[in-house]
């Protein structure tokens, strides 16, 4: 037992990470497949009413109809393949609006953290003034004022959201920055800009990965906050904050149109942020 | 002639009177070993970073010369400062943990100055990394070249770091406390390598530390440093014969004896640090009246 007590541990450490990889990894897989394959595999046409067929319960609970998998509306459409199609919308937000606000906030975090000097003090000033509006407000205002659609999502976010990723980076960058390697860069000749890019770049990108999975998270929700609020695209298209909103006012005689939607919802989220502390714990110099 | 030779260096805290270097002079000829000696915040890690051109953001220099090879630094555009102090310099820095990029392999790091400075192609490079981690005495140079820093100890990573800084060849390296953050066996060995180096390669050095034992092992001359001033400048053979200041003869009397390993630490004595204040203080007087 205490002879190989040491391996044992550092094995089960390792599937541990292994398993929350591979399950919200394995979850937001299916999802980009249901999004990229919704007009095929979804069961119905997610716009189609029907108010014979309205408030259809799961098929596996008394009066379910073949077909309607996990029920239907008050207007009769099928609550699994709204899902599916919403999967679409919540995807592209995740991914374009992830990456475009990681983008941003990352390079001009990583520029105020080693490059200090003025560029510290404009971008550092511009994150405090910013952070002081409210962000669901700020959103609301934003989209107000362009009018709703999946540009102004976006843009929404990525306004919002940079702060997020230019505090982190630029308090990584500034520690980073004060590393030996570093001064040895500098004596060897090597310039400012190359030296942000070749020595401390690398060691800020696995706190930018796990920034960048949470951002795809925080997406996904305030694409449904806004599709709740009904500032999201057009109310027929499906969504999942809009099947939220809709299922909220029938809860007491149909839960499922409010359930299945919060709980892929939250699936999806919790996956992002689990896919980046997975990564992260793979991919860290220093604990790999 | 002197390889390095700085004149009356005075340094700052930005934006504030508070002096870090107080009108440094010292000169080291080429092939030299100088030492840097005093207690924490004399400022001796400052003179070497000053040399290099790595003083954190926050010291300003007020006045004085840094000549380089016959070249004043202090007078050259940023870029072109950059570039000679690369083509002639190198730091051996004081702590080997975070003194490797620990994301990037050893290889690339060691390769790094002699395709940026020597501007050489990759291949010759590698050939001539492994020919130096086998100088600073590392078995198995190809595997330790592809090795991240994590993956090696404090010992083997400062050995990489001097093998590293004398890659290029530099005539001046500034060792900053190289042996401080080191195990006492392994600091032996360190300073034994570094000495072995500096002879073969006929490199000046500009040895930081505060250990005298050390000094009297590797240095040929020395400063003795007290708040950013230099308080005696000598050869180490009439510094441990006869120190001059009384600052000196203080430290040296406040340094542990091996051969009286039980006699109690003694202190170096109010009256001589008041002393020493008191002489500064004149000093300064002298430059705002002067």
């Amino acid at each position: 037992m205490a002879s190989n007590s040491g391996t044992d541990g550092r094995s089960q450490i390792r599937r541990r990470v292994g398993l929350k990889l591979w399950l919200s990894a394995g979850w937001l897989g299916v999802l980009v497949l249901a999004a990229l394959l919704a007009p095929w595999i979804a069961p119905q046409d997610p716009l189609a009413q029907d108010l014979f067929l309205g408030r259809l319960p799961p098929v596996w609970q008394q009066g379910a109809e073949p077909g309607f998998w996990l029920g239907t509306d008050s207007l009769g459409r099928d609550v699994l393949s709204r899902i599916l199609y919403g999967a679409r919308l919540a995807l592209i937000v995740a991914l374009v609006a992830g990456s475009l606000t990681c983008l941003i906030g990352a390079s001009l975090g990583l520029m105020a953290g080693f490059l200090r000097g003025w560029v510290d003090v404009v971008i550092s000033r511009a994150i405090d003034i910013w952070m002081a509006f409210p962000p669901v407000l700020f959103s609301i205002l934003l989209i107000a004022v362009m009018g709703p659609g999946l540009v102004s999502i976006i843009l929404a976010i990525v306004v919002i959201d940079w702060t997020r990723f230019a505090r982190v980076v630029r308090a990584e960058a500034m520690a980073q920055g004060a590393m030996d390697y570093v001064a040895s860069a500098q004596v060897a000749g090597r310039g400012r800009v190359s030296t942000m890019l070749t020595e401390i770049l690398p060691n800020v990108l696995p706190t930018i990965v796990v920034l960048l999975t949470l951002e795809m998270g925080i997406a996904v929700i305030v694409e449904a906050i806004l599709s709740f609020v009904n500032l999201s695209i057009s109310t027929d298209d499906p969504t999942w904050g809009g099947m939220i909103a809709e299922g909220r006012t029938s809860i007491h005689q149909a839960w499922w149109v409010l359930i299945f939607p919060l709980v892929t919802l939250f699936l999806t989220v919790l996956s992002f942020s689990q896919l980046g502390e997975g990564l992260k714990d793979r991919f860290d110099p220093v604990l790999r | 002639m002197s390889f390095l030779k700085i004149t009356g260096l005075s340094a700052r805290l930005k934006g504030t009177a508070f002096p870090i270097l107080r009108d440094v002079s010292l000169e080291v000829a080429a092939g030299e070993v100088h030492g840097l000696v005093g207690e924490s915040g004399a400022g001796k890690s400052m003179i070497g970073k000053a040399v290099l051109g790595i003083l954190p953001a926050s010291v300003e220099i007020t006045r004085g010369a840094i000549e380089l090879d016959g070249m004043d630094l202090l007078s050259l555009p940023p870029a072109e400062r950059r570039r000679r102090i690369g083509a002639t310099a190198a730091l051996i820095p004081q702590d080997p943990l975070t003194a490797l990029n620990p994301s990037r392999r050893i290889g690339p790091q060691v390769t790094d100055r002699l395709v940026d400075i020597l501007g050489w192609p990759r291949a010759r490079a590698e050939t001539r990394a492994r020919e130096l981690l086998a100088e600073v005495h590392i078995p198995d140079p190809e595997r330790v070249m592809r090795s991240y820093p994590h993956e090696l100890s404090g010992g083997m990573r400062q050995r990489i770091l001097i093998a590293s800084a004398f890659a290029a060849e530099p005539k001046l390296i500034v060792a900053d406390e190289p042996t401080t953050a080191l195990d006492v066996t392994v600091q032996k060995q360190i300073l034994k390598l570094i000495a072995e180096m500096q002879a073969r390669h006929g490199t000046a050095l500009l040895f930081v530390t505060h250990d005298l034992g050390v000094v009297s092992k590797v240095c040929q001359s020395l400063s003795v440093l007290y708040g950013g001033k230099v308080m005696e400048a000598t050869t180490v053979r009439d510094f441990f014969r006869q120190p001059a200041h009384g600052y000196s003869r203080a430290l040296l009397a406040a340094t542990p004896k091996y051969t009286d390993p039980a006699a109690s630490l003694t202190p170096v004595p109010d009256a001589v640090i008041a002393a020493v204040q008191a002489e500064i203080a004149a000093h300064d007087r002298s430059l705002r009246h002067g």
